[in-house]
């Protein structure tokens, strides 16, 4: 278990704080602290605003009610208290940077002018990459390289600053098990060795059940934030859905059978014991 | 007209020696315009813009031909001209989509003005071809000072983006999660770019600015992603075609634009080679033995 400080200040202080467009309610009420070190983990169907919760974190999008703070502040743009990994976007082809110029870009990418200190600034490179295991395509072009690999580069640049807040965007997507375990792990490390905050969207729970914390569920303008044990149950996943679900436990895995036919949850690995068990 | 006619007319090296003195500011003029167009090219192709470029050519050439109608300074009309369609667009177009639809609407206006205006102009024939199709002595000192400043402010305002918009350019997620300010950023660049489209105009004219503003950037991403040796290839294409135009274009009785477009056009083609013959050889090198799979389509 990672060293909690609840007594320290948290780094995200959500108070009643609501989301909606037009009168499309994306969840309201929503009082959270998120802790130095604690991972947290944000679970709902497409469309429940995960994305949006992080955006307003990052200052990008306002609350409709309610208030947020990240590390006693205000969040405002552009914070070099956060790194992030944003949802999968791949590059073009003919994007001129090398996988390494892209890591760069999110170490000083911000700045004004012409880069100065580049030797500091390669050494810095060189460790990232190094962490996120991406050495060997260092001199690729990021428009060549697949997406498991250049979801490795974005963990880099999230990380370079080592930041207070890490807000990750489903940064498993298309990572074969292998690095699904690499960067997962490294996001935990980041949280208990370096204490900091993290707050993890994905659809699918098993590949980082043993670092998570906390759940936050989003589903259908509702929300539900506990331990995982306490969230992932049949009951309080039928009440936030409205309909039944049911939730197995196996080989400390989490099954979870019924999802209203509207809503995707599982996919890619799961997606195999899942049909399996609400096929039966 | 037989064939050897055909060829003294493009290429006739008579008198040369005597020529080249005369289009010393020309050459000057094309060496900077070959930078800027290079250096703006890059964004032009990682923000997606080349149909843009063309639209800012054609309000930029209607502002030129109203300049030549009442007598001012064709350099600032056209300058005025491309610096309103990149306000325009920079201001209205955020994303690509609204803006190819801005383009396309101003497009046509801007060119149909541009007509018109040459069609009230009673000068020199050549003056009012020239906006069009480029020409190469027609830059004096005055001229070439004027282009040499608005280069200099392309370039420094550049140095200074360079970083930021590069960033915003290609990842713009990450980009405004650091506090990029895409935005303002964006309308900067259209204004630069404005400045630069109104400078090609004066050599190789509204027709044909893709082929200093697109091309150059668009061959050196073919045979690298290196970005200061995208950046340096893309200068040198550009400045190797302006210049290389000018001279052929020298001594023949034809307008210098299509020297410019062929040598343009005939680097890309070339780096294009490069480049298939690398991907080629990278993925032989990569997959020595091929992977038994599904029968291949035939
Ligand atoms: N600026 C906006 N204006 C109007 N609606 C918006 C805006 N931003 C997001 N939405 C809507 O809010 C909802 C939540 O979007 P969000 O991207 O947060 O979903 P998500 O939970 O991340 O889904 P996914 O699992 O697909 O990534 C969507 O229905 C989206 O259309
Ligand atoms: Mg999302």
């Amino acid at each position: 278990m990672p060293a909690k400080q609840n007594t320290a200040e948290p780094v995200v202080r959500l108070r009643a704080a609501g989301l909606h467009f037009g009168d499309r309610v994306l969840w309201e009420g929503l009082d959270l602290d998120v802790a130095p070190g604690e991972f947290l983990a944000v679970l709902g169907p497409n469309g429940s605003g995960k994305t949006t919760l992080l955006k307003v974190l990052l200052g990008l999008q306002q609350l409709s009610s309610g208030t947020v703070e990240v590390c006693g502040h205000p969040a405002t743009r552009g914070s070099r208290l956060i790194g992030t990994i944003p949802q999968q976007k791949a590059f073009p082809g003919n994007t001129p940077l090398r996988a390494r110029d892209l890591v760069a870009l999110g170490i000083d990418g911000h700045r004004w002018g012409p880069r100065l200190f580049r030797r500091r600034l390669n050494e810095r490179v060189d460790a990232l990459l190094e962490l996120v295991g991406a050495t060997g395509y260092a001199e690729r072009p990021v428009g060549v390289l697949s997406g498991g690999e250049q979801q490795r580069l974005r963990a880099a640049q999230a990380l370079s600053d080592d930041p207070r807040l890490l807000l990750c965007d489903e940064p498993l997507l298309s990572l074969d098990l292998h690095h699904q375990r690499a960067v997962s792990a490294l996001i935990h490390r980041q949280a208990c060795d370096r204490g900091s905050a993290v707050v993890f969207v994905t659809h699918e729970i098993n590949p980082i059940l043993q670092y998570v914390d906390r759940v936050l569920y989003l589903a259908g303008g509702r929300f539900h934030v506990g331990t995982p044990a306490e969230v992932m149950t049949s009951e309080t996943l039928s009440e936030l859905y409205g309909s039944p679900i049911e939730v197995f436990r196996s080989n400390g895995r989490i099954v979870v059978v019924g999802m209203p036919d509207t809503v995707e949850h599982h996919h890619g690995a799961e997606a195999a014991s899942h049909d399996a068990l609400a096929g039966s | 007209m037989d064939l050897n006619d055909l060829l003294g007319t493009i290429f006739s090296f008579e008198n040369y020696a005597e020529l080249l003195p005369l289009v010393t500011n020309s050459l000057i003029a094309g060496a900077i315009l070959g930078l800027v167009g290079g250096l703006v090219g890059m964004f032009v192709m990682m923000r997606d813009m080349a149909f843009a470029v063309h639209g800012i050519a054609e309000l930029s050439f209607a502002g030129a031909a109203l300049a030549l109608l009442l007598g001012a300074n064709v350099v600032w009309g056209s300058v005025a001209g491309a610096l309103a369609a990149a306000l325009v667009l920079g201001l209205m177009g955020a994303s690509a989509k609204d803006r190819n639809s801005i383009t396309g609407v101003l497009m046509p206006f801007g060119l149909g003005l541009g007509i018109l205006f040459l069609a009230l102009y009673e000068g020199r024939s050549a003056n009012k071809f020239g906006l069009l199709t480029g020409q190469i002595v027609a830059v004096d000192s005055v001229q070439l000072g004027l282009l040499a400043g608005c280069a200099v402010v392309v370039v420094i305002g550049l140095a200074v983006i360079w970083r930021p918009l590069t960033f915003a350019s290609v990842d713009p997620a990450v980009a405004a999660a650091r506090g990029v300010p895409a935005g303002r950023l964006s309308v900067v660049f259209m204004l630069l770019l404005g400045l630069s489209v109104a400078l090609s105009i004066q050599v190789v004219g509204a027709l044909l600015v893709l082929s200093l503003l697109v091309t150059p950037a668009a061959a050196a991403l073919r045979v690298t992603s290196r970005p200061t040796l995208t950046v340096v290839l893309s200068v040198a294409f550009a400045v190797l075609s302006v210049v290389g135009g000018i001279l052929l274009a020298l001594a023949g009785r034809l307008p210098i634009s299509p020297y410019v477009t062929t040598i343009s056009f005939l680097i890309y083609l070339a780096c294009r080679l490069i480049g298939w013959r690398r991907t080629v050889a990278a993925s032989r090198a990569r997959r020595p033995k091929p992977v038994a799979g599904p029968a291949p389509v035939r």
